[in-house]
């Protein structure tokens, strides 16, 4: 049932939100937001640490179509569920200096997409999962349209056409494997995955095309990444937040319960062709990354970096792949809210994101440079942080698949180290000039939102393991049905 | 079939009601009995009864089409109060409107092809009344005028069809008919085959199909915005039932040779109506293309299963006619008296009444497909329908026209939510707020529990 609420609670306070229109929208959302936190931790107690998926719920939804609404929670569900809540609360606070206009229908947007991403994280029926998947899509498109930036029209119907594009082929597919389960047919998880390995190597390719390409779109994977720089520079920093910080790891999500287990040979042939495309993107993005002038574009890019790293790993199909790419899935989510918010406090007293024109924040403020450097220590990987054990566990597993991939997806950790200390560099050491002259360092509010970060950045990089141990048997267990089912077809 | 007469009979009270001085509540008057009339029809449910020596047939097909028209036109009245109050004539406008709706039930329960050709007239010769009906207007007159032409002339080959299908199998009954095709699969003259083609060409004139479409935009955005909202949910209803009734099952045996044909139209209602909407400027335009497009996905239905697809099709058309009802409404306020719905018209409609914009949205949604509206579960259904037949090509086709019909839908929205306008904020009345309020939660009632209404569709 806590399943169920976790999924309600945020649909509720939304409601409530567009139709109470509270003056402080803020304080009501925050709190709605930290009411699903302690559901989430409730939950993350009662959790036992096996494959099975549990506080699950199976009724009927549309019974003559043979659609559940099946939903459970595995160890992988629970920790994308755990990066949902903390996260959520910490990008509402993130918000508390700035006055959207209609802020209640903002912030019942980001409860709506919340309780849309807990869904995909959940759900356990192909069916469930796709509406999930695409109502995720609505909030988030219209939070960029009202409240986004420059051009934000043609921006945010790019993003919406393109990811909607891969999500109907995806639906195509589930489709076409709903109608090979047997008898009256049915969209639940374990009739499609029989359905989907029982299918021909031909079948399995196309099945993995559809859903890879559904999945590289919302991640994204070169070459399909061309909608993202723009939208995440266009949008509102809260937006910009809840697509790199949660919802680019719905493909993520994507690939491991709803691509490996579903069409273990199309994965087999095809899983090396998209690990030189995540390859690829990784070390295109971070020469892209490189020549940015633009702060929050530097980060858009990097995050397309960091995130074919994920995929490269993930698509190894090893134990240690799947759990790095868990752990830096939490990581990654964290360190980009974090550097996020830098640039959306930096630009809001600034007034520019240009990093020629920055610099010398050093000098005036401490605090947040502080904050930056660990932040920024974070994203580079370096041991202790957070960063270090994910890629680290992802690295290893490219190595071992690959040695000349390893070394290549290892080579672009030195080009994120250039790229992020040369920001450092442009803005914020050097001298301070006329536009940052009167910069004043971090508000109590937004300390509020930076050192939990940095605590958890720290406590991540140094004590993972009880994360790690969360998903484990989970991530096994995608491993034992992949392998299992390539051998006996040996 | 008591619904039939007691829409005829408020038909002809309509008339008579300039006389008896009834004006004033006559609206009112036909909205109640619109709603017994649809109460009847659903007290008729399970039955399958012949009336008028077998000239009609109400079985379960019928009457679902039958309350659909039904209540669809319950929801027109309701939202074109101004139609009837604002401008003279107004019982003469009621009275051709209810005949139209009867000849729109004739056109889904006939058994006889002479019942189905009085059925279209009785529809179209209301309908080119009221495609004119906006006088002063240049372009209503220029509406009634290119409809009444080409619709005469579609008739004409409706007509000669009929005679020739008359001449092949000597009945109008379409259960003789259907009953002696099959009996003589293999000596059937050719101008039979002709005969069912002319009619082919006929009746995709009524539903708007490519090639047979081009009066439809031009129609559509002629006409005044309530009579463009009736004929594109009411007469199509009517329209796409009396040709899905016609060709799955009297011209089934024979289906080899004209499913080709229907096949090719197909892809051309998919393609040209959605790639034409993208260069429109204008929201009513915008919803006319829109209309024959979905045009596409109906007949995608019935190409991939001719006989089975009643189910389908009806969820389709039903929650196309509420989203389109919706997006109607909201237009009709929105023009304002001046009649003017330019696409700059819906800049910044959400700052000025963002109840409106939201519920446009809804709409826009809806028709574009997107879950968990009604309109998404009507393209699922078809989709899954036609993979389930093995065309994925059609399906992978139907899908890239879906993702054109995004853009020019969300060019409304963007309009609403992006752009700016310095006009004031819009006032609605409260009985528009209410019909608004109706229409979507049926939106959103027909996509989150598709399951009671596609349960009852498959038994029939």
């Amino acid at each position: 049932m806590i399943t169920v609420f976790l999924l309600a609670w945020p649909l509720l306070a939304a409601l409530l939100l567009f139709v109470l229109k509270p003056g402080n929208a803020k304080v009501f959302a925050l709190v709605a937001s930290l009411v699903e936190l302690a559901a989430s931790l409730m939950m993350a107690v009662q959790f036992q640490k096996t494959a099975v998926p549990q506080f699950d719920v199976n009724v009927y939804w549309i019974k003559s179509l043979g659609i559940h609404f099946s939903v459970g929670v595995d160890g992988i569900s629970l920790l994308l569920i755990l990066l949902t809540t903390v996260l959520v609360p910490f990008i509402i606070l993130s918000s508390f200096s700035k006055s959207y206009d209609k802020q209640s229908t903002f912030y019942g947007l980001i409860l709506i997409m919340q309780m849309a991403l807990i869904g995909v994280f959940t759900a356990l029926d192909g069916f469930l999962f796709y509406i999930f998947w695409e109502l995720a899509l609505i909030p988030i498109y219209f939070i960029c349209l009202i409240w986004g930036g420059e051009n934000r029209g043609v921006i945010t119907l790019k993003f919406f056409i393109y990811t909607l594009a891969g999500s109907l082929l995806m639906l195509v597919a589930l489709v076409y494997l709903y109608f090979q389960t047997p008898g009256t047919h049915t969209f639940d998880i374990e009739a499609l995955y029989i359905a989907g390995q029982g299918s021909t190597d031909y079948e399995q390719g196309l099945i993995f095309w559809a859903m890879f390409v559904a999945f590289a779109i919302k991640m994204p994977v070169f070459p399909f990444h061309t909608w993202q720089p723009d939208t995440y520079t266009t949008a509102p920093t809260q937006g910009t937040m809840l697509l790199s910080a949660i919802m680019l790891k719905m493909g993520i999500y994507g690939l491991i319960r709803w691509m490996i287990p579903l069409v273990p040979i199309g994965v087999q042939d095809w899983g090396f062709v998209a690990v030189i495309l995540s390859v690829i993107g990784m070390v295109y993005a971070s020469c892209i990354a490189i020549i940015q002038k633009d702060f929050k574009r530097l980060i858009a890019y990097s995050s397309i970096a960091h995130v074919g790293l994920i995929a490269a790993g993930l698509l190894t199909i090893t134990i240690s792949g799947i759990q790095g790419a868990m752990i830096q899935m939490l990581s990654h989510g964290i360190l980009v809210f974090a550097l996020f918010y830098i640039v959306d406090i930096i630009s809001d007293r600034t007034r520019t994101r240009s990093l020629s024109e920055l610099g010398g924040i050093r000098n005036v403020a401490p605090a947040l440079t502080t904050v930056f450097i660990i932040v920024m220590l974070g994203t580079v990987a370096l041991p202790i942080t957070s960063g270090f054990v994910g890629e680290f566990l992802l690295i290893r597993s490219l190595v071992e698949y690959h040695f000349m991939l390893g070394a290549i997806a290892g080579l672009t950790i030195i080009l994120g180290a250039i790229y992020m200390l040369r920001t450092f560099q442009k803005a914020m050491s050097g001298e301070t000039n006329a536009v940052t002259s009167s910069f004043t360092d971090l508000t109590t509010q937004e300390k509020w939102v930076l050192y939990p970060i940095v605590i958890l950045i720290f406590a991540m990089g140094i004590y993972p393991a009880p994360l790690l141990e969360i998903s484990e048997a989970a991530s096994a267990n995608i491993v034992n049905l992949f392998s299992a089912y390539a051998d006996s077809i040996k | 079939m008591n619904a039939l007469i007691v829409i005829c009979s408020l038909g002809i009270l309509s008339l008579v009601a300039e006389i008896v001085n009834l004006k004033k509540w006559l609206t009112t008057f036909v909205m109640m009995g619109l709603v017994i009339a649809t109460g009847l029809i659903v007290m008729d449910w399970g039955t399958a009864q012949f009336y008028f020596s077998d000239m009609v047939f109400f079985d379960n097909f019928a009457i679902s089409f039958t309350a659909l028209i039904l209540t669809a036109s319950f929801f027109w009245f309701w939202m074109s109060g101004d139609y009837f109050s604002n401008q003279p004539h107004k019982t003469d406008r009621s009275a051709l409107i209810l005949f139209a709706i009867a000849g729109a039930i004739c056109m889904v329960s006939f058994n006889n092809m002479a019942m189905l050709f009085l059925g279209i007239e009785i529809l179209s010769i209301s309908l080119y009344v009221l495609a004119g009906s906006n006088k002063e207007s240049f372009n209503s007159n220029e509406a009634a005028f290119k409809y009444f032409i080409m619709g005469s002339f579609a008739t004409g080959f409706l007509l000669m069809g009929i005679a020739l299908i008359y001449g092949a199998t000597g009945s109008f009954n379409i259960t003789t008919i259907a009953a002696y095709i099959s009996s003589h699969i293999d000596s059937l003259p050719g101008f039979f085959y002709a005969g069912v083609l002319l009619m082919l060409i006929g009746m995709t004139f009524k539903i708007s199909a490519v090639p047979f479409h081009f009066w439809a935009p031009d129609v559509y955005g002629g006409s005044p915005t309530t009579i463009t909202a009736f004929m594109s949910t009411v007469v199509k209803v009517a329209a796409f039932g009396a040709f899905y009734k016609m060709f799955s099952f009297c011209f089934y045996p024979v289906h080899s040779s004209w499913v080709l044909v229907i096949q090719i139209m197909t892809v051309l209602t998919l393609v040209i109506p959605n790639i034409t909407a993208v260069y429109q400027n204008n929201v009513k335009r915008i919803l006319a293309y829109s209309s024959v497009g979905h045009v596409g996905y109906l007949l995608l239905a019935v190409v991939a299963n001719t006989t089975g697809a009643s189910g389908t099709i009806l969820f389709y058309l039903t929650a196309y006619s509420v989203a389109s009802l919706l997006a109607f409404t909201v237009l009709h306020v929105v023009e304002g008296s001046e009649g003017n719905n330019a696409l700059e018209k819906f800049n910044g409609l959400y700052k000025r009444n963002p109840w409106l914009a939201s519920s446009l949205t809804i709409a826009m949604l809806s028709l574009a497909g997107i879950p968990p509206l009604a309109g998404f579960f009507g393209k699922y259904m078809v989709f899954s329908l036609a993979l389930q037949q093995g065309y994925v090509a059609l399906v992978l086709l139907a899908v890239g026209t879906s993702l054109v019909g995004v853009y020019y839908y969300f060019k409304v929205i963007v309009a609403m939510f992006f752009k700016d306008s310095d006009e004031a904020t819009l006032p609605v009345s409260l009985s528009i707020q209410l019909i608004i309020g109706i229409l979507v939660l049926l939106v959103f009632l027909l996509g989150l529990f598709p399951d009671w209404m596609i349960t009852r569709l498959t038994v029939s």
